[in-house]
């Protein structure tokens, strides 16, 4: 098991944001995260990779509980792409990538040629290779996200945790974004809003509804009418696509 | 890494290093100059054979006067200028980096206004009765002010708007009660005296001076850039560099203080001189780009070019009066300034 939480719970003053959440995640694959909005997912991503400390239950990467764990070595295995992220720093595009790599560094090291090499391929799998020397304030929304994404590649993760990657993207980016990280071999958790690439994308599915967990299972199990009225009060109709051979949700 | 795009990180690297050396080659100058400049002129070449006669690499004989006036008054006087230069720079760079906020500066976190009630506690009230120097003062006011802010911030992690406004508070507090002890007790000759200080001045200062102030700041460099890598992963916030692994907490408490401590020896040597703090680090962005090994040490170095200009200025505008150097970095730092940004919109 690559990443398991165990009731885990979190308030924030006295509002119960996460309430007694356990899920597990299975080397290289992808879990994910539904729900509306409030329902608790990025305070959970943030809880996962060690940002918050839950007030109940424990989270563990490889049976080692995180709460044990030094923040930099959390920070090597464990990559985090937030929703808003923002600065006024005009920072080139490849220097934001180079900070991916800063859990692999001591204070005081130089970068290396290999460095510069998981940076070179993280910028090329987002195809912002060509990019690299632009400066941050120059980049579009989506551009931003994409290195983001890049960042978190260049800190060679084997889990990666993402909030709604796919906000600003426009769609062929969408895609290509949402094929990359299923087919990325590390365990990605990702909390999505459109519901026909968590059909489409994910391996395993969790909805979230109030800070809890109301389903779980594959999307065949978890994507239901029944589900989709309950938890975002919308009336759908889903059918297997027969293009992708996966459950498409048609709104009416 | 393809060969090209590691000759290019050479020639950059190589490039960096050439304009460091050329910019200490260019404060070495200044401060020079500077001894040279004032009521009594001495040339550049005696400025340089009295400081290598000391240094015992040559044994020159030169007029006494000059002698004693260089290295009793204007070269240590120089050196200071040049160390506080050099360290607000880098906590104005430091604090704009840790709060994300354009505005902060050397004095946010109170620590000039907390030196300025311990100043005129000295020198209105005579707090100590004599045994306490001004500066003694001031450095004592200053941590008081910085104290009052860590623990209204819960050693600042308590967020950035709420430190700036545990600043503003500390600000606001001390200054009040330091108009409050002008108004009620100083004579005008006191006032004046406390107004002049306030406003920076680097009259007075000799070695022991330098010797404290180099260290402060040689150490409060060091801690800096030791931090260098986790102050860039604070450029997304503070939640981006806690997923880089940076113990943010500790960082942000650490660096508060280390900044807080040079602050508070520069403020009680040579009163609150405005503008470098602000300014320098902005310009260097402009020209270096945000990332702060390099962003560090090229602060430190206008920043003390840019001070002891200031000061050779503030010696001869209105000689044989001086006017306060924070006076002097405002009115030739703003129009440089405005200039920049001015450039960085149409860039934009």
């Amino acid at each position: 098991m690559s990443i398991r939480a165990e009731n885990i719970s979190w308030r924030a003053g006295k509002k119960c944001i996460v309430n007694n959440v356990s899920l597990e995640v299975k080397n290289g694959q992808t879990l994910g995260l539904l729900g509306p909005n409030g329902s608790g997912k990025s305070s959970l991503l943030r809880i996962l990779a060690g940002l918050r400390r839950p007030c109940a239950g424990r989270v563990l990467l490889d049976e080692r509980d995180i709460a044990g764990m030094a923040k930099k070595s959390v920070a090597r295995r464990v990559a985090f792409v937030e929703q808003h992220t923002m600065t006024e720093a005009n920072i080139r595009v490849r220097d934001v990538v180079k900070l991916g790599r800063i859990p692999h560094h001591s204070p005081l090291s130089s970068w290396t040629q290999e460095d510069e090499a998981i940076i070179s391929a993280a910028l090329e799998r987002v195809e912002m290779r060509d990019r690299s020397e632009q400066g941050w304030q120059s980049l579009s929304g989506g551009e931003r996200q994409r290195v983001h994404i890049a960042r978190a590649l260049a800190q060679s993760p084997s889990e990666i945790l993402l909030d709604e990657p796919t906000n600003h993207l426009d769609i062929h980016h969408q895609m290509q974004l949402m094929r990359l990280i299923s087919a990325l071999p590390v365990t990605s958790i990702v909390a999505l809003h459109d519901l026909n690439h968590a059909a489409m994308f994910c391996d395993a599915l969790i909805v979230m509804l109030k800070g809890e967990v109301v389903a779980s299972g594959t999307p065949d199990e978890v994507l239901t009418e029944a589900m989709l009225r309950e938890v975002f009060h919308v009336e759908t109709r889903i059918e297997v696509s027969p293009y992708h051979g996966k459950k498409h949700i048609h709104f009416l | 890494m393809t060969m090209a795009a590691v000759s290019h990180q050479t020639r950059k690297t190589a490039q960096r290093l050439g304009l460091f050396l050329a910019s200490a080659a260019l404060l070495g100058l200044v401060i020079a100059f500077g001894v040279g400049v004032g009521e009594l002129s001495i040339p550049l070449k005696t400025t340089l054979l009295a400081i290598t006669n000391r240094l015992g690499l040559t044994d020159i004989p030169l007029n006494r006067i000059h002698e004693t006036v260089i290295w009793d008054f204007r070269l240590s006087r120089a050196l200071v200028a040049a160390c506080s230069g050099a360290g607000l720079a880098i906590c104005g760079a430091v604090l704009q980096s840790l709060l994300k906020n354009a505005l902060a500066e050397p004095y946010v976190l109170g620590v000039s206004a907390g030196a300025s009630t311990g100043a005129v506690s000295v020198v209105v009230l005579g707090v100590g009765s004599g045994a306490v120097s001004l500066s003694a003062g001031a450095f004592t006011g200053a941590f008081l002010a910085f104290l009052f802010v860590a623990v209204l911030t819960n050693g600042a992690r308590g967020g950035n708007e709420r430190t700036i406004l545990a600043g503003v508070a500390a600000s606001q507090l001390f200054n009040a009660i330091t108009a409050y002890t002008i108004s009620t007790s100083a004579s005008a000759q006191q006032a004046r005296d406390v107004m002049f200080w306030l406003l920076g001045s680097f009259s007075g200062v000799r070695w022991p001076e330098f010797q404290l102030v180099l260290v402060v700041v040689l150490l409060g460099l060091a801690v800096c850039l030791y931090y260098a890598k986790a102050l860039d992963a604070f450029i997304f916030g503070d939640d981006a560099a806690a997923s880089l692994g940076i113990p943010v907490g500790y960082v942000r408490l650490m660096l508060f203080a280390v900044t807080a401590l040079m602050t508070a020896t520069i403020v009680s040597m040579a009163g609150s001189i405005g503008f470098v703090g602000l300014v320098v680090p902005h310009v260097m962005r402009y020209f270096f780009g945000p990332l702060h090994r390099t962003l560090l040490v090229a602060c430190a170095m206008m920043g003390a070019i840019f001070m002891v200009l200031a000061d050779i200025v503030s010696r001869t505008a209105i000689a044989p009066q001086s006017l306060p150097v924070g006076v002097v970095t405002a009115l030739v730092g703003v129009p440089f300034f405005a200039v920049i940004l001015y450039r960085s919109r149409t860039a934009a």
